[in-house]
């Protein structure tokens, strides 16, 4: 049965019709399987905390406006926040450079030149999550001369 | 039944081909892509307050910004479009029954985006204004 990509084009009347399938076609090595699977988990957890996140830092209150270190200082001397915000960077990265992979993978042919930016991806992912998570759990509001929070010794 | 080459290659089927399904398909992967490089800078704008009160609150100054308040906006509509169609892409995997109504599943998630991004461009859109006449 020739399907060509202009099918959707076609009037109703002589457009193929599809076979009733039962899902996607999921990837067939099981490298491939668990990376898809790893994006619809943490797909479903980014959902909380990346769209929480923006709907609470860019939309609630006066969104971005009222951010500054003051800001950042108080939240993040809440663990529920410091675990919030690593975790989300660590699953944000891992989603966002698996999907830029995937994406190279489709559009970049020479083997080469595909190993050279993945491996690329893998080093910025990996420098912004040490980057990430040496701040997340090293700040200290209160080492900073004129910083007045609740929670520093006076 | 024979399965077309190009289908083959390209591991989708042919679900995934034409309209709505490869527009979904499409915007899913940009607004992705758009998410995944503001992160790579948003990780570093953020990092910067492990360098104290001064560097952090001159980085963030940035943000106070009306064409970066529409860049912002941008990101916003991104990352929830991307979310919502991610919900409609897993439905359609672990869901068989879902393939057959994966039209109308596209459009119910416009529809949810949309209701969605109407107060959210009412607040920030205000706020970009209210930058504006400042």
């Amino acid at each position: 049965m020739a399907v060509d990509a202009k099918a959707g084009a076609r009037p109703a009347a002589d457009r193929p019709v599809p076979p009733r399938r039962t899902s996607r076609e999921r990837p067939a090595t099981r490298g491939e399987f668990w990376w898809w699977m790893f994006m619809r988990i943490s797909g479903i957890v980014l959902l909380v905390l990346a769209v929480g996140h923006v709907l609470i830092m860019h939309v609630a209150g006066s969104g971005i406006d009222r951010v500054n270190f003051g800001f950042v200082a108080v939240r993040w001397s809440h663990p529920f926040w410091r675990t919030w915000d690593w975790l989300m960077l660590s699953l944000a990265l891992l989603h966002g450079v698996n999907g830029l992979r995937v994406i190279t993978l489709d559009y970049v042919r020479p083997p080469g030149v595909r190993t050279a930016i993945n491996a690329g991806w893998a080093i910025i992912g990996t420098t912004l999550f040490a980057l990430g998570t040496v701040v997340v759990f090293t700040f200290n509001a209160c080492a900073w001369p004129g910083v007045h929070i609740p929670g520093c010794p006076s | 039944m024979a399965t077309p080459a190009r289908a083959k290659r390209g591991g989708y089927g042919r679900l995934y081909r034409g309209r709505e399904g490869q527009w979904s398909w499409v915007a899913h992967r940009v607004t992705g892509v758009i998410i995944i490089l503001f992160l790579f800078a948003h990780v570093v704008d953020t990092a910067v307050v492990g360098w104290g009160p001064d560097a952090y609150n001159k980085v963030i100054s940035v943000y106070r910004n009306p064409v970066v308040g529409v860049l912002e906006y941008v990101l916003v509509a991104c990352v929830i479009f991307h979310a919502l169609n991610g919900v409609r892409i897993m439905l359609i995997d672990f869901w068989p029954r879902a393939s057959l109504w994966q039209r109308q599943l596209f459009y119910g998630t416009m529809a949810i985006f949309i209701a969605g991004m109407i107060p959210i461009t009412i607040i920030m859109g205000n706020r970009i204004v209210q930058e504006i006449v400042h």
